[in-house]
């Protein structure tokens, strides 16, 4: 899942501060499921912006409505009239979110009340980690399924650096050695000779660093 | 064009036993700290390094640091780090540092910019370290850059990488060394060494894979000033090892006898060295203390 959580509220203050009638918007899939935007999330934030701006003696009314997904424009509609009677939007999507929100509304406002992170899991309750940059050439069979270019601090493809030690990063005390991981795994696995050979440096024309990337499916063109 | 090759492979090709000591650029533009450490050191060692943005912290570039260095009559070995160049960067110094006549470089994939004084800094870590002894091979052995584009001239680099036998997992440092020598490693330069034990099974280890015959290892050395030093290296610097009882050393004498207590270990830790089959030299590391360094290899019995 796309992975976000919520900018802290003084800075969603002074970006929704100029509007007197806001929708805040919420989307049902990637950020509910890691509590950042979900319905629940939008609930709780509009309760504390309505708390906040009337302490402030600022009048503002706050509308809520969550759909199933802010990346499709077919959910995207049904938001449509809620858009319409509001002055902006602050929208509790992933950064593909809100760009497509205000691709479909091109006169509204559109703000972002997440930071978007990573794509990543919920490794154990309350614990989200990034799995992948998707550089758009995966080459996890090589690596046993652990991902070097995102877990790697330093992205190497040819092994550890000289400072993984016990298993952990020497970059932060908090963060397992992506190499650690790779080569236990390539044991159990019994193919720790995947990792013997040189392996030559990555063609990152596939990656964002080539540009804004496109995909075209012929197949559903309509 | 075939330019003769550096003093420090002459030495190791010889047969000889090998010294190269460090010297880190300043923090500012200014030559004369360049000149004052290297005065230091000249006719002391057969090569210098020269770190290339040591810790991640901004200071003279390390290909000007080393052409000062040549301008003056002392060889470097100019470090170069990943961190903070991509492959045409990278590339393309490697052809001015030849041009600079600069014939030693050591490929690393450098400390994260996390650790230095500039944290919001993007890194760049386009190739790898090992990626990079291939480039610079390449450079060498086919004349090409890493585009296959004929270069007019190849520099001619006596290319070094780094090995650390005391980070983990140890089973595969030995793999590891094996990979960068078929990436193009002519000689390797260790972490200091501390846990002799370690280290000698590391080097046995080398020995059975054939490896000490393809390659020259350095073993690095590193003395110690005080056993405070020998506590924050061992629970601070990334990858280092000292143990126990080589703190218990240091602890064990009074507070104005540590300088001499660290260099003695230093010594006996080269003379054990020196010893062994497959070192072909030392690498003193004396960060920020370059005036011990003539006393070590005099000391040490390794003048030149
Ligand atoms: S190799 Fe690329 S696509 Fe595969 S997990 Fe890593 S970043 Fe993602
Ligand atoms: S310690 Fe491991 S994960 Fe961290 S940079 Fe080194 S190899 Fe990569």
């Amino acid at each position: 899942m796309i992975v976000a959580e919520q900018k802290p509220i003084d800075e969603i203050k002074k970006m929704v501060a100029p509007y007197q009638k806001l929708l805040i918007l919420g989307c049902g899939t990637c950020v509910k499921t890691c509590f950042a935007g979900g319905e629940d999330e939008v609930a709780v934030l509009a309760s504390a912006l309505r708390l906040s701006f009337k302490k402030d003696g600022k009048k503002i009314e706050i509308e809520e409505k969550t759909i199933e997904r802010q990346c499709e424009n077919e959910f995207i509609q049904e938001a449509a009239s809620c858009v319409a009677r509001n002055q902006a939007v602050l929208s509790l999507g992933c950064g593909a979110g809100v760009q497509d929100i205000a691709r479909q509304f091109a006169k509204v406002p559109v703000l972002p009340g997440l930071n978007t992170t990573f794509i990543g899991v919920q490794e154990r309750p309350g614990l989200f980690t990034e799995e992948c940059v998707g550089c758009g050439n995966c080459e996890l069979a090589l690596y046993g399924g652990i991902c070097p270019i995102t877990r790697c601090s330093k992205k190497l493809l040819n092994g550890p650096c000289g400072g993984s030690q016990n298993g952990i990063c020497e970059v932060d005390p908090s963060v397992e050695c992506a190499w650690q991981l790779i080569i236990d795994r390539l044991k159990t696995l019994g193919q720790l000779d995947n990792i013997r050979a040189y392996i030559p440096p990555k063609d990152w024309r596939s990656s964002n660093s080539g540009g804004p990337r496109k995909l075209v499916r012929e197949d559903h063109i309509i | 064009m075939k330019t003769s090759p550096s003093n420090l492979q002459k030495t190791l090709e010889n047969g000889k036993f090998a010294v190269t000591a460090e010297c880190g650029p300043p923090r500012g533009a200014n030559v004369k700290v360049v000149r004052q450490k290297a005065e230091l050191l000249k006719g002391v060692v057969d090569a210098v390094n020269v770190t290339d943005n040591q810790t991640a912290i901004v200071r003279m570039s390390s290909i000007a640091a080393s052409a000062h260095l040549v301008q003056m009559g002392l060889e470097p070995v100019m470090q170069m780090v990943v961190r903070d160049r991509n492959r045409i960067a990278l590339q393309s110094d490697i052809l001015g540092a030849w041009s600079l006549g600069i014939k030693n470089i050591l490929c690393l994939s450098g400390d994260h910019q996390t650790f230095g004084s500039q944290p919001d800094a993007m890194n760049v870590f386009d190739i790898d370290s090992m990626n990079l002894l291939r480039m610079v091979k390449n450079m060498r052995d086919n004349g090409k850059d890493m585009s296959g584009f004929e270069l007019n001239e190849a520099p001619q680099m006596f290319i070094g990488a780094a090995a650390n036998p005391f980070a983990d997992p140890f089973e595969y440092r030995v793999i590891r060394l094996a990979k960068k020598i078929e990436a193009g490693a002519d000689f390797i330069q260790t972490q200091c060494i501390y846990n002799m034990k370690r280290f000698k099974e590391w080097i046995r280890l080398s020995r059975e894979e054939g490896l000490t015959e393809k390659v020259y290892i350095l073993a690095g050395v590193t003395p110690l000033k005080s056993a405070g030093m020998a506590k924050f290296m061992n629970n601070r610097v990334a990858g280092m090892d000292v143990p126990e009882d080589v703190i218990k050393r240091m602890e064990g004498v009074p507070k104005e006898k540590a300088v001499a207590e660290g260099l003695k270990i230093c010594l006996e830790t080269i003379a054990e060295l020196r010893e062994i089959k497959g070192i072909s030299g030392v690498h003193i590391m004396a960060i920020e203390w370059e005036e011990k360094v003539a006393e070590i290899v005099k000391a040490a019995g390794l003048q030149k």
